[in-house]
């Protein structure tokens, strides 16, 4: 079967999102495309609405208004897991580790959504090598590789962060979507982390939510700024540095 | 496997090799007290998955039971022995059916509103039996020919008791097993959360009705066990009393650990003989229920981890607070 948007690089396309809450426009109107090879970073205020921009991009709920294309296909009705089993993966701006299981497992976990088989009930799901190689990839890959049998809980908060990136890797997706990964990693782990954004980027698309400026303008081929909902500008980070919108409305507050 | 997971398994072996021995040396009220007991065991393993396991707290377990128990009786032939071949697995499978059907609609519901639609659900079934002719009304209805797997006739108090430990220790394995497997593990996922087994691409609906099925069909096993033991059955059976019992046996026992079910069962059963015990307590042992009740919050109270987490509370306190974070976080999520 063709897919119809195979020959573009556009991999996940986000349509006119509108949300409200009640009275509150939380995004009004924002569309976005991310393409493989393409980091897009997405900055703004807090409450500017960008996590919702990924719970939404991601099905955690559903729009107001508006369509999800994911792989070509309109996916604005589809539940998340679906979604996720497509290639989609995401971190969260808050922890959401599993945190008495250990690091391994946490990885192991997400990653035996590549291979389920509820049904093998008598199989240890130890012994599941597809999940395994995954997980204990995903693990090394952020830094974790000698915390592997550490319980998660108990891992400082920049490795708990590492750990988070790493379960959304375990799941081998095509399209990242990264709320906030660097906030509260130390210098070293920041660095770390965005040498695995590059090496990432070549074969996946991927959003960034992101507050470190410098971390941004460094890793960003494109970015877009928020406000109160709104997209304000949108561009190569050249072009938003000398943005005069950008400077009033949220550069120039810094 | 680790030295506490060895130490665990002996443990466990322990209690299984303790059972076989008893009705050696145990009367003829011992054995069938213990029989009763393990019925009670594989009731509470049913519900420690659901709760220990998934992290859904039913309130509306005592209805799988009682089906189980009452299809027993109701298929069973008048004047024959029934074939345990038969109305075993039709037992189960009633209970199992029932369970799919309160699953399918109590599980698009969360926390306590799943507490309660359980509960409600549980509640119908006991007003089919209480209010129709059905299955005898209030006064219930006698098996009065006991079933026969072959030439082993359930009658008999030594038989029972062996097909019962047989049982017993199957629905153990299996659990044990379970919770180890892909299907296991997911489940232990969506009790911790949720919403990161779904981000992750599991469809976490389908883990959780099949876990609610499951555990129906194990209490369906108990509650077909039950009434062959005794030999009859009365809607009290799917009682709220008994759904509330069956999780008492797993908080007293130690949420989130297969063996916490099993010495539970056992620790609920002896405390209740105690108090009902006229030796002991005298006029007393007609307050039984008081006695129980508030032995349950004592426990509740001084050990917050049920009896499995004694010994590690005792190494606590002899070996200061080294493993104390991780079991601690391990509460924290049989709680979230
Ligand atoms: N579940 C919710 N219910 C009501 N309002 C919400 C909810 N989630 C987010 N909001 C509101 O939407 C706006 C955008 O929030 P958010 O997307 O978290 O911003 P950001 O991630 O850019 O800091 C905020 O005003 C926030 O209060
Ligand atoms: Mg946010």
């Amino acid at each position: 079967m063709p897919k119809p948007d195979s020959a573009s690089k556009v991999l996940l396309r986000g349509r006119d999102i509108t949300r409200r809450w009640g009275g509150l426009v939380a995004l009004n109107k924002v569309s976005v495309e991310l393409e493989r090879g393409s980091l897009h970073a997405v900055i703004g205020t807090n409450g500017a609405g960008k996590s919702t921009l990924i719970n939404i991009l991601s099905g955690e709920f559903p729009p107001s208004e508006g369509q999800v294309e994911l792989l070509g296909q309109d996916v604005t009705d589809w539940s998340q897991p679906k979604r996720a089993r497509s290639g989609l993966g995401r971190s969260y701006q808050r922890n959401t580790i599993y945190p008495s299981f250990s690091v391994m497992e946490n990885c192991r976990l997400a990653a035996q959504a590549r291979k389920p088989a509820p049904w093998a009930w008598w199989q240890s799901a130890a012994r599941c090598e597809v999940s395994t190689a995954a997980a204990h990839d995903a693990a090394v890959r952020v830094g974790l590789g000698n915390a592997l049998d550490r319980t998660a809980g108990l891992l400082s908060h920049g490795q708990k962060r590492q750990l988070e990136i790493a379960m959304c890797l375990a799941t081998g997706p095509e399209v990242l979507l990264l709320d906030e990964p660097l906030a509260g990693m130390g210098a070293e782990e920041t660095e770390r982390m965005l040498t695995l954004l590059e090496q990432l980027r070549p074969d996946h698309a991927i959003l960034l939510v992101e507050h470190d400026m410098d971390a941004v303008f460094r890793a960003a081929d494109r970015i877009t700024v928020m406000v109160n909902g709104q997209v304000i500008a949108s561009g190569s980070p050249d072009f938003i540095r000398n943005s005069p919108e950008v400077k009033t409305a949220y550069l120039g507050d810094h | 496997m680790t030295n506490n997971d060895t130490s665990k398994s002996v443990f466990v072996a322990a209690i299984f090799a303790a059972l076989a021995i008893y009705p050696f040396t145990g009367s003829e009220f011992g054995t069938d007290l213990v029989t009763t007991t393990m019925v009670f065991a594989i009731f509470a393993l049913s519900l420690e998955l659901l709760v220990g396991g998934t992290g859904l707290v039913c309130f509306g377990q005592a209805a799988f039971f009682g089906i189980g128990a009452y299809s027993a009786v109701l298929l069973s032939p008048q004047y024959d022995p029934g074939s345990v071949a038969i109305l075993l697995p039709a037992a189960v499978l009633t209970a199992a059916l029932y369970a799919l059907f309160v699953g399918a609609l109590s599980l698009r519901t969360k926390g306590v509103y799943f507490i309660m639609v359980t509960l409600a659900f549980a509640q119908m079934a006991y007003f089919v039996v209480h209010d129709t002719s059905l299955g005898g009304g209030t006064d219930g209805i006698y098996m009065t020919v006991k079933p026969t797997l072959g030439a082993i006739d359930l009658g008999d108090t030594q038989a029972l008791y062996w097909v019962t430990y047989v049982l017993l220790i199957a629905v153990f394995v299996f659990l044990a097993v379970l919770s180890r497997s892909r299907f296991g593990r997911a489940l232990a996922g969506i009790r911790v959360n949720e919403q990161r087994m779904r981000a992750t691409g599991f469809s976490t609906y389908p883990y959780k009705l099949a876990a609610f099925t499951i555990s129906g069909a194990i209490a369906g096993l108990g509650g077909f066990l039950f009434a062959v033991k005794d030999g009859a059955v009365n809607p009290e059976l799917m009682s709220w009393h008994l759904s509330g019992s069956v999780l008492v046996m797993i908080i007293l026992g130690g949420i989130g650990h297969l063996r916490g079910a099993l010495i539970g069962a056992f620790a609920f059963v002896l405390l209740e003989e105690l108090f009902k015990s006229e030796a002991i307590f005298g006029e007393f042992s007609k307050h039984w229920h008081l006695g129980l009740g508030m032995t349950i919050i004592a426990s509740v109270a001084l050990l917050p981890r049920g009896l499995v987490g004694l010994p590690g509370q005792w190494g606590q306190h002899l070996l200061g607070r080294a493993t104390r974070r991780a079991e601690d976080m391990e509460v924290q999520n049989a709680k979230a």
